[in-house]
């Protein structure tokens, strides 16, 4: 099957596309001449440079949602612009708390399958996606049967963003049309937790606790180190769930992906689930009592030892160095 | 059928009473070694456990009920009905009542089939507010609840770190990447909440004893008019292959005789993070 068109689904944030749309329209033009972009929110003609230097020619825009969760209006929209002008082969739509809301609409809309959680997206032969499963120890290859579009639902880091050089997107205005009560759920106000340091996501060092840490306060070790070594601190599902830290530091399968230099996990046993979100790195230091803790099977360089003992040791040989 | 929830709408106003879905997985305890079967389905032989991720909207459905003085929280599950153990969990912890979907034609029904499945079986129901969790923890599709917000024609407010009930309308803090945002929605809705949004109780002896003469309905698909485009006949999608990721091999690991730290920073030099 030739892959004529594909759609990606961009999303804004503070005026620009966030770096999980980039990977996508990077990609998508790795398997299609023919890229568009759909987008959101009222940024549209200041996004349309970007979208195009990432390969889209068209940029699909609804304007301003008034606030609306866009969810349900992009996926009308989406399903608009398929009844009115036809389908592409594949849309693409990031793993992201919007995207996934996007997806799952347009799922329920067009009446067609979604595939989630890909990592991997290649044509042979038609679009087969990959999926990790059991901590990323096996790959699920999947593949739609029907007739299109495939909606595919991929992670942030499983592709690289570059750009094109290509010119400016052209915009095309669309209607959401007609959501009936779905589109009524607003936001009425946004609050920014305050971070200090690179982002999680984008920093060369992450630094992660878990349950090994004992209590929420030992989670100070963790922020310490993370700032001695210019890196972001990151935390295992069990301690976020436990209320510690917030869902934001979360690394793993429902949490954030990262790629860093180094990635050390500092009292995490290495569960599946979190495996998952930082298999990635380039280097992986962990620190456990329990010499048995999956975590070791994956680390380039573990000890095994007491994160109470070890951590303040580490601090005070980090400070040493200046 | 439900003769309680016509009762309630006929005496008092609507949102008076509040009425909750909590839609719940039963699952392979995920502390166990997980495996797939030949047809790439999760080998789902041994016990089934309620999914950890799913106690949270029970709880939260729970407090939401008792903040409202009446109405009643019923739990609705597809899967297979040879071990209820998970759907009696969330009876002893206070759920009034459930429906379970279960039909060997269901066996393989992708994401949307199964939204299909729930959303009838909520349908039924009528209720004024539905809970999920964001996601399962053995499939981790992640789209679901939202499918089935789409189907009921309802608004659908997910990743919520709190959710309260202010008159008709539901406000909730949904997680974003810089923080969270507060979004209200009129009732009805659909709610997806993250774990650690409140602390699910322990099931109390008494409740246990309790649940087990609590309703359990036992449907099937065609109970609910569905079949064709249920179970793997109807799934559009297909396993093509499964194979075993390029491993990482354990490197060097040493047991700590006081010198871990010094051990660790002589790491990060040789590969120049310092």
């Amino acid at each position: 099957m030739t892959i004529n068109n594909i759609w990606v689904v961009v999303e804004p944030s503070n005026g620009a596309l966030t770096t999980t749309s980039l990977e996508l329209l990077t990609h998508a033009r790795s398997l299609s001449s023919n890229v568009a972009a759909i987008t959101w929110g009222g940024d549209g003609a200041a996004l349309a440079a970007q979208a195009g230097d990432y390969g889209a020619t068209t940029l699909h825009d609804t304007g301003s949602l008034n606030n609306s969760l866009p969810g349900a209006p992009v996926a009308a929209a989406i399903a608009g612009l398929i009844a009115s002008g036809g389908a592409p082969d594949a849309i693409l739509i990031p793993t992201s708390y919007d995207g996934r809301d996007i997806a799952g609409r347009l799922s329920a809309r067009l009446d067609r399958p979604v595939l989630t959680n890909i990592t991997g997206l290649n044509d042979e032969g038609g679009l087969v996606s990959e999926h990790p499963i059991f901590g990323g120890t096996q790959i699920v290859k999947a593949a739609f049967t029907a007739e299109g579009p495939g909606i595919y639902v991929i992670r942030a880091k499983s592709f690289v963003a570059e750009s094109a050089g290509g010119a400016a997107a052209s915009v095309n205005t669309i209607a959401v049309g007609d959501t009936g009560a779905t589109a009524t759920a607003t936001i009425t106000s946004s609050h920014a937790e305050e971070r200090t340091g690179p982002k999680l996501e984008e920093a060369a060092v992450v630094v992660s606790g878990g349950r090994g840490l004992g209590e929420a306060a030992n989670y100070q070790l963790i922020s310490d180190i993370a700032k001695l070594l210019n890196g972001a601190a990151g935390a295992s599902r069990a301690i976020v769930d436990a209320g510690w830290v917030p869902y934001s530091h979360q690394v793993g399968q429902t949490g954030k992906t990262v790629k860093p230099t180094v990635y050390i996990a500092c009292g995490i046993s290495g569960a599946t689930q979190h495996m998952v979100g930082m298999k990635g790195s380039k280097n992986i230091v962990a620190i456990n009592k329990d010499p048995d803790a999956p975590i070791f099977q994956i680390a380039d360089f573990g000890i095994v030892g007491d994160v109470h003992k070890v951590l303040p040791a580490l601090i005070a040989a980090l400070q040493a160095r200046g | 059928m439900f003769p309680g929830l016509i009762y309630a709408d006929e005496i008092s106003p609507r949102f008076v009473s509040m009425n909750i879905v909590v839609c719940v997985k039963q699952i392979p305890d995920p502390a166990a070694p997980q495996s797939l079967e030949p047809s790439h389905n999760l080998n789902r032989t041994g016990k089934l456990i309620l999914d950890e991720a799913d106690t949270y909207g029970v709880e939260m459905a729970l407090q939401l009920v008792d903040a409202a003085g009446t109405g009643e929280v019923t739990v609705v599950s597809m899967g297979s009905a040879a071990d209820l153990s998970g759907v009696r969990n969330a009876l002893a912890m206070g759920a009034a009542k459930a429906t379970i979907i279960s039909d060997d034609a269901l066996r393989g029904t992708d994401a949307l089939g199964t939204a299909k499945v729930l959303a009838a079986a909520i349908r039924r129901v009528n209720p004024d507010l539905v809970i999920a969790a964001t996601e399962s923890s053995d499939g981790y599709t992640g789209t679901t609840p939202v499918q089935v917000a789409e189907l009921l024609g309802l608004p659908s407010i997910t990743f919520a770190k709190s959710v309260t009930i202010d008159g008709s309308t539901v406000k909730v803090a949904r997680q974003t990447e810089a923080g969270y945002d507060d979004v209200t929605s009129p009732l009805p809705c659909l709610v997806t909440v993250t774990a650690g949004v409140v602390e699910p109780r322990y099931a109390s002896f008494k409740g246990i004893m309790a649940a087990k003469s609590k309703p359990v309905e036992q449907l099937t698909a065609a109970d609910l008019g569905l079949s064709a485009e249920t179970g793997s006949a109807g799934a559009r999608q297909h396993i093509v292959a499964v194979v075993t990721a390029e491993a990482r091999e354990a490197g060097d690991i040493h047991v700590d005789e006081g010198d871990g730290a010094d051990k660790i920073v002589a790491f990060l030099d040789s590969i120049k993070v310092l």
